[in-house]
């Protein structure tokens, strides 16, 4: 045996105890999933915690409408083969209004995102939810405690963080409270593709470059994954190229960015990733509302 | 400003496959950096994340235009800005909590914790110091070693750091001085042997400049050691030392998909275990056999300290979350009397007396804290001064003091195993983590004295006196009409043929507490004794009745947790301060009113009402007959 672990080992294995100290105090876990990259190395990461029992806790997806249909394919079939109960969430009052983020602008991530994700923390009455946010996103994240605690009303207080120390976690709270845990608080975006790639998880096609049709808007670049809802909400049908794109990151189509590439396997994806100068939440509108300061507004606000 | 020296591994674009394989088996390094305000920390930081192209395009533009906007660096790259992450501290300009950032070499991955060096924010510091395995304490080359330096060292000592580097900062502003370098570097081993730390590397660097931080600077020819990255990317990491120790793995879930399976889940703390091996339950101490090691991917037949896994036992032996499983031939200790250094971290000082839940662990027990040996004056950990008296523990202050739990726990000395030997503890009314602690040793006491087992057990007792023992616990403000109620229900007992025993202000404040004043801990000390002398007559059989202003929900709490299920019932006599004031039958609240008498429940001291009482009885609509019936049918049946 080699003395000492990797990198990847070390961080799985401390991902591993925060899911379990969660499992093991807590009254009703769920766990957000998003579909993303990050959600997928998370619920590989639960399959692994809780083996050879299916993780104890469902799956919660709070949704927008707006998702590529490649996520909500792998949406279903993830949580079938994790042997989880998959809970959808979409904020009745967003769906009514119809919002859309092209109308709405910033609304659309509140109504659907935050008010929707709030509503669904209520409506299944989770104490604890576990989210795939990293640490090296952005800076508030940077700050935040790997349990994160909620008043009833879900804000977040960052200059009221409980002290985290060695891998001691107080989970109690009282009514109404809840925590927000973050297993892959530690780790990078390399981390995670370096992870993916060594346990082979299955994520969206999407981040593999193939051509896609495309159309640009307000000097973005993004994908026409439901064109005839695109024409229905703009008025008109967009002009579509098809050209070889890929995605960093993935949340509601025509708020994510595409990027041009022609990196069609995981390697070659990742070494995109390690040559390029962009950072990875540049293809999201949703940071650039408030300028600098916008995630922790958000956070505050009860966003994950 | 000088080129980055980790710009992009040509590897990387040539093959990228090979640059993976080669990242694959990394190690990691977490560390943290301390220093002082002005010590150039976040700017350090920043530099190492910008060196190891750990900044994108994007994040370099917005920090160039930022640095323009509010740098303090003029024209040149402000990198404090990378670093400092929240609103409120951007406005002003320093860093104040704990943050994380990440970056990574051809060597290793590595987590920095960035710790404030802020006067009053130990409890950040200590925070990141617990998970770190090497630290890097800054110091201004102008300014020397300062009284900050040397409480970040201790603190990191007593976090059981052992990896330190002095990095010897802004030599760029000295002309890069090998003589002041010397003589900062003597002064700091002087002070570093003082408090018991037995080694360092000294590295002159410049953040700001870059010299010594990723190579060797031109300009500093007569040093000879290696640059800040060589050195972190060489040094031996904790988790190695960790794998020689004996096997131990707290049981933080048991696993029972079915019938068939029995599994214990945990990550291993120390040593490593292997299909076969004989291990031991603690505290219970039985032994077993280890048949199987269970992981997603198979399983394994051996593993060690650091790794997440699931053993299986052969036999059905009992084992449960907050067990520990350890070699069979060399066991941790069990004790429920310690010796630790405990950092207060909350805004309310420690309370002795007081019963916090305290988590080492998977372990969670109730704790009292004695009041403290003394406090250690971290300013001056090896000076005269170096210990302080005190009576209780502040928000950032560290002291030595003797721990109660109410149950076993397992542990370890925390010089040896820091999981078993760190603990955290969590207020039970706030919830907030109020305290860190080490575990030193156990107190002789507690591994010799063991429970006398009895023939004549509780349950004896109150069989032959035809009774069901419980405490009527009764509490209110002073004039409230505790006394006369409990009085009243006692005579009713005792013409029902039931066994009682009242205990007051008058038997207990002359006897057994005459040496307790009304300060704050004398009071939660006086109720505690109060509830130990309940809890033994209820061994004995007795119905108790305690009569005592109780004022503090958490001191009620702690007696109630001493007692069986069902056994403390609290009856709040419940009588505004108005009605009690202008009964005032003692003369009280006249002298409180003017002063003549302190901490009086009610006047300068809350009076915190139960929440929940078993039993409420108001005294403006009841008289203390009416009051005394109603008890006595809440309490029916008494067997």
């Amino acid at each position: 045996m080699t003395p000492g672990l990797t990198h990847l080992q070390r961080l799985e294995a401390e991902s591993i105890h925060i899911m379990r100290e969660v499992v093991a105090e807590a009254e009703k876990p769920g766990m957000l999933y998003s579909i993303g990259k990050d959600s997928a190395v998370m619920l590989h990461l639960a399959k692994k915690a809780f083996f050879p029992s299916s993780p104890p806790f469902p799956l919660l997806h709070v949704d927008t409408t707006w998702k590529f249909r490649e996520m909500y394919d792998l949406r279903a079939k993830s949580a079938d083969d994790a042997g989880m109960e998959l809970l959808v969430h979409q904020n009745p009052e967003a769906l009514k209004a119809g919002i859309n983020p092209f109308d709405h602008g910033p609304a659309h991530t509140d109504m659907w995102k935050t008010q929707g994700l709030k509503q669904a923390l209520d409506k299944f009455g989770f104490d604890a939810a576990f989210g795939g946010a990293r640490r090296d996103e952005e800076k508030s994240r940077a700050k935040e405690r790997i349990f994160s605690f909620r008043s009833a009303s879900h804000g977040w207080d960052p200059k009221n963080q409980r002290p985290e120390l060695w891998n001691l976690y107080n989970t109690r709270k009282n009514k109404g409270e809840s925590i927000r845990v973050f297993p892959l608080s530690n780790w990078t975006e390399l981390d995670i593709w370096q992870y993916i790639m060594a346990e082979n998880i299955e994520i969206v096609p999407l981040y593999f470059a193939a051509p896609r049709p495309t159309y640009e808007y307000e000097g973005g670049l993004f994908m026409a994954d439901d064109i005839e809802r695109l024409e229905q909400v703009l008025g008109h049908r967009p002009r579509i190229t098809e050209r070889s794109v890929r995605f960093r990151t993935l949340g509601c189509f025509p708020l994510t960015g595409a990027v041009e590439s022609t990196a069609s396997t995981l390697s070659e994806v990742v070494q995109e990733m390690l040559l390029t100068t962009t950072s990875e939440r540049q293809g999201r509108v949703i940071d650039k509302d408030a300028g600098d300061a916008s995630m922790e507004q958000k956070k505050r606000e009860g966003y994950f | 400003m000088t080129t980055p020296a980790y710009a992009t591994d040509a590897l990387i674009a040539d093959d990228i496959d090979a640059y993976l394989d080669q990242h694959q088996n990394k190690s990691m390094l977490r560390f943290i950096t301390c220093g002082s305000v002005d010590d150039g920390k976040s700017t350090l930081i920043g530099r190492l994340l910008y060196d190891s192209k750990m900044i994108f395009e994007d994040q370099l533009a917005a920090l160039e235009s930022d640095s323009k906007r509010v740098g303090t660096q003029g024209q040149e790259i402000d990198f404090a800005l990378l670093v400092d992450g929240l609103a409120a501290e951007r406005e002003q300009g320093i860093t104040i909590d704990v943050a994380y950032r990440f970056f990574t070499t051809e060597k290793r991955k590595f987590i920095v914790a960035d710790c404030p060096g802020h006067e009053q924010y130990t409890r950040n510091m200590v925070t990141g110091a617990s998970t770190a395995d090497l630290a890097v304490i800054l110091i201004d080359a102008r300014k020397g070693v300062l009284v900050q330096t040397r409480r970040h060292s201790f603190l990191c000592h007593q976090l059981g750091i052992t990896n330190i580097v002095l990095a010897v900062n802004k030599m760029d502003l000295i002309d890069y001085d090998q003589t002041a370098f010397d003589s900062i570097v003597a002064d700091y081993a002087a002070f570093a042997a003082e408090i018991g730390i037995a080694d360092f590397t000294a590295i002159p660097i410049s953040g700001l400049a870059g010299d010594n931080i990723t190579q060797g600077s031109g300009n500093t020819a007569w040093y000879g050691g290696p640059s800040l990255i060589d050195h972190l990317e060489s040094v031996e990491v904790r988790s190695t030392a960790n794998l020689e120790k004996p096997f131990r793995m707290p049981v933080q879930w048991v696993n029972r998909p079915n019938l068939d399976f029995r599994g214990f889940a945990g990550q291993i703390a120390t040593g490593s275990v292997k299909q076969g091996d004989t291990v031991r339950v603690l505290p219970s101490g039985k032994t077993s056999t280890v048949k199987s090691i269970v992981t997603f991917a198979g399983e394994l037949d051996e593993a060690q300290s650091g790794q997440s896994v699931t053993l299986c036992f052969d036999d059905e032996v009992d084992c449960s979350r907050g067990d520990v499983i350890a070699v069979a031939d060399a066991p941790p200790e069990v004790s429920d009397q310690f010796e630790a250094t405990i950092v207060w971290l909350d805004d309310e000082p420690m309370m002795p007396g007081r019963a916090y839940a305290m988590k080492l662990a998977s372990q969670t027990v109730s704790a009292t804290v004695q009041p403290p040996k003394y406090e250690i004056n971290v300013n001056d950990p090896t000076g005269a001064g170096s210990h302080l008296a005190a009576k209780t523990l502040e928000l950032n202050a560290i002291g030595v003091a003797e721990i109660m739990t109410d149950k076993p726990v397992v542990f370890e000395p925390y010089r040896e195993n820091r999981s078993l030997g760190g603990f955290i503890l969590i207020d039970k009314l706030t919830n907030r983590t109020v305290g860190a602690g080490m575990l030193h040793f156990s107190l002789r006491r507690a591994q010799n004295v063991h429970w006398q087992a009895v023939d004549i057990t509780r349950d004896d007792h109150a069989a032959l006196k035809n009774q069901k023992p419980r405490v009527l616990w009764f509490t209110g403000l002073s004039g409230s009409g505790k006394s006369t109620i409990a009085n009243e229900v006692e005579k009713k007992l005792a013409m029902m043929n039931r066994h009682t025993f009242l205990l007051d202000g008058d038997n207990v404040r002359h006897g057994l507490n005459k040496d307790l004043g009304f300060t704050e801990s004398d009071r939660i000390e006086n109720i505690r004794r109060i509830g130990e002398v309940a809890k033994l007559m209820t061994d004995a059989g007795l119905i108790v009745l305690t009569a005592f202003i109780s004022p503090f929900r958490a001191d009620r709490q702690l007696v109630r947790d001493m007692m069986g299920d069902g056994e403390f019932i609290e009856i709040h006599v419940d009588t505004p301060l108005e009605v009690a004031e202008a009964r005032d039958v003692k003369g009280l609240y006249k002298k409180a009113r003017a002063g003549e008498l302190k901490n009086f429940t009610g006047i300068d001291s809350p009076y915190e009402e139960p929440e929940e009482p078993e039993i409420r009885v108001n005294t403006v609509e009841m008289t203390p007959e009416e009051a005394a019936s109603y008890i006595i049918e809440q309490v029916l049946p008494l067997k």
